[in-house]
């Protein structure tokens, strides 16, 4: 596959999204709503449950499914009170030394009025402080699109994970090839030169694992199940001052 | 004698009264006479009238006529508010290639390069500001309006961590269209790395003002624009996530007037302070002072 072909396979229908990666892998969910200043995001899904046992704390960008899902979860695209609503659970998660673990599938955040409003850029800035300096594991799976600061405000983590099919980039094809080509027939260029596939990302050091995807099948999520227990239970035996330390250089080297 | 306008407006320097050297006026030297005039007034981008170069100067770029700000170049956002003689650069060698062999990328670099003196869109270094020792960071519209690409994340990670080490405040002008798409994946990194210096540098307990001038938009306003413990931002600046045609294209509705300016910003609540730029300066001596001395003098 082509980079453009990874791009348009990023996006495809039937794709799993974040709600079915959170039932295949975490037993005992329990979500838990809003931040508790403005409302609840509902493009951002998040709670707590148990993978194999271990509590964790989940936070999913979630696309939606079938046609009138994806309106009421605003298609993945976070308003300020996602990121916010983000934060103040991982902060709870770091008061009860709990691992945080994120799936993050989103063409970008909401970009509209009332987003600017209420602070799109402020939110997200403070998603990315805060979590970078979480005192407690934290695992982003880049599951299906990593579109630019909307998928960085939750990827600010020890390790990110990536499916071979998604990508992760600081701007869409269609936007580069409209911006710097004036364009937009480029998509398919623009794929190529951003350095957005699984591949890549692993290669420049902004992904740690690429995960064969195995079309999604039953084995695939148990397996990714099982890595993501090792990792935490591996993350969990380190301080927290110095877990917090590896992150600010994994950050640093770029 | 016919009445020559330009004589009468424009200021000629010395020796076009005394003539030239040997005091024979050539054809050569009276076209380079007629471009005197361009430097010494300039037209205003915004209301189209002529205003004395001397004069937009000393309002610090902002047009006496019709009260529009200029944007500032790195160098002069910092000479305007520094104390003179105070600033010392650092990280001046740091010089970024091209990560991603993006096509066409070098030779935009090498090109801004030769028409700015500069190596990147960012200008770092330690200075007095109202006589308190800091840290800052200066953006440059020039350079690809200030994106931020890695030399531009490290040199203003650096600044942090300079900062932090010698328990300096740290003063920052923002101005940026967001992260660089050349670098593509690098240049949003940035945005994690600057934060994280950010963070460490606010964990140590000192001061982050930034100043946020027109534009700041993009990944630089979803990061370190925002994490400051004062904001500031000058008068009329457009700052925002996502961009005003951006958000156009996407609603498809057209937005009101104001949206995004600094004083919708302060509005809606994410910014301490709107300042002017003539202010600027006393305004940042001020919180510099009473964020480092127990009592004023």
């Amino acid at each position: 596959m082509n980079a453009y072909e990874i791009v348009l396979k990023s996006r495809e229908k039937g794709r799993p999204t974040a709600l079915k990666y959170i039932g295949s892998i975490v037993e005992n969910f329990i979500e838990l709503h809003g931040d508790r200043r403005f409302a609840d995001d509902k493009a951002i899904v998040a709670g707590i449950g148990t993978i194999s046992g271990m509590p964790v704390t989940v936070i999913g960008i979630e696309k939606g499914s079938d046609t009138h899902d994806k309106i009421a979860h605003n298609f993945g695209c976070a308003h300020p009170e996602g990121y916010r609503k983000a934060v103040r659970l991982m902060k709870e998660a770091e008061k009860f030394h709990r691992p945080v673990l994120c799936f993050v599938d989103t063409s970008g955040a909401y970009c509209g009025i009332g987003a600017e409003e209420r602070g799109q850029s402020e939110a997200i800035a403070m998603s990315i402080l805060d979590m970078i300096r979480l005192k407690t594991p934290t695992l982003t799976v880049i599951i299906g699109e990593g579109g630019s600061g909307g998928a960085l405000g939750l990827s600010a983590a020890d390790e990110v994970w990536i499916t071979e099919t998604s990508t992760y980039s600081v701007i869409s094809p269609e936007g580069c090839a409209s911006i710097l080509w004036k364009d937009s027939s480029k998509v398919a260029e623009a794929s190529e030169c951003l350095k957005l596939t699984a591949n890549d990302l692993l290669s420049l050091g902004a992904a740690e694992r690429v995960l064969a995807e195995d079309g999604f099948s039953d084995s695939f999520f148990a397996g990714l199940k099982g890595e993501i227990y090792e990792f935490f239970k591996e993350k969990m035996k380190i301080p927290p001052e110095q877990l917090a330390e590896e992150r600010y250089r994994r950050f640093r080297k770029f | 004698m016919k009445f020559d306008f330009r004589k009468f407006f424009f200021k000629k320097p010395k020796n076009e009264l005394e003539g030239s050297e040997n005091g024979v006026r050539t054809p050569e030297s009276q076209f380079q006479d007629a471009s005197i005039p361009e430097k010494l007034a300039e037209k205003c981008e915004k209301c189209g009238q002529i205003v004395l170069s001397d004069e937009f100067a000393a309002n610090f770029g902002v047009c006496p006529k019709c009260g529009h700000y200029r944007k500032l170049d790195a160098r002069a956002r910092i000479s305007m508010c520094a104390d003179a003689d105070t600033f010392e650069e650092l990280f001046a060698e740091e010089e970024g290639g091209n990560p991603l062999n993006f096509p066409g990328y070098d030779e935009k670099l090498q090109s801004l390069r030769e028409k700015t003196g500069e190596k990147e869109g960012v200008v770092c270094g330690i200075a007095k500001i109202g006589g308190v020792r800091c840290a800052l960071f200066s953006m440059d519209y020039r350079f690809m309006m200030g994106s931020m690409g890695h030399t531009v994340g490290e040199k203003i990670a650096k600044t942090f961590e300079y900062a932090t080490e010698h328990a300096l405040p740290v003063v920052g002008f923002v101005l940026s269209g967001g992260a660089r798409m050349h670098e593509g994946i690098i240049s949003l990194m940035q945005m994690a790395k600057t934060s994280a210096a950010v963070a460490k540098h606010g964990e140590a307990g000192l001061l982050y003002i930034s100043v946020l001038t027109d534009p700041t938009t993009g990944g630089v306003s979803a990061s370190f624009a925002f994490e400051a413990d004062i904001i500031m931002a000058e008068k009329g600046a457009l700052i925002g996530f996502a961009g005003p045609r951006v958000i156009e294209q996407t609603i498809r509705q057209t937005l009101p007037e104001g949206f995004q300016r600094a004083e919708f910003i302060q509005e809606k609540g994410f910014a301490d302070l709107i300042v002017e730029r003539k202010e600027m300066k006393d305004k940042l001596a001020l919180l510099l002072k009473m964020h480092c001395a127990e009592v004023l003098a």
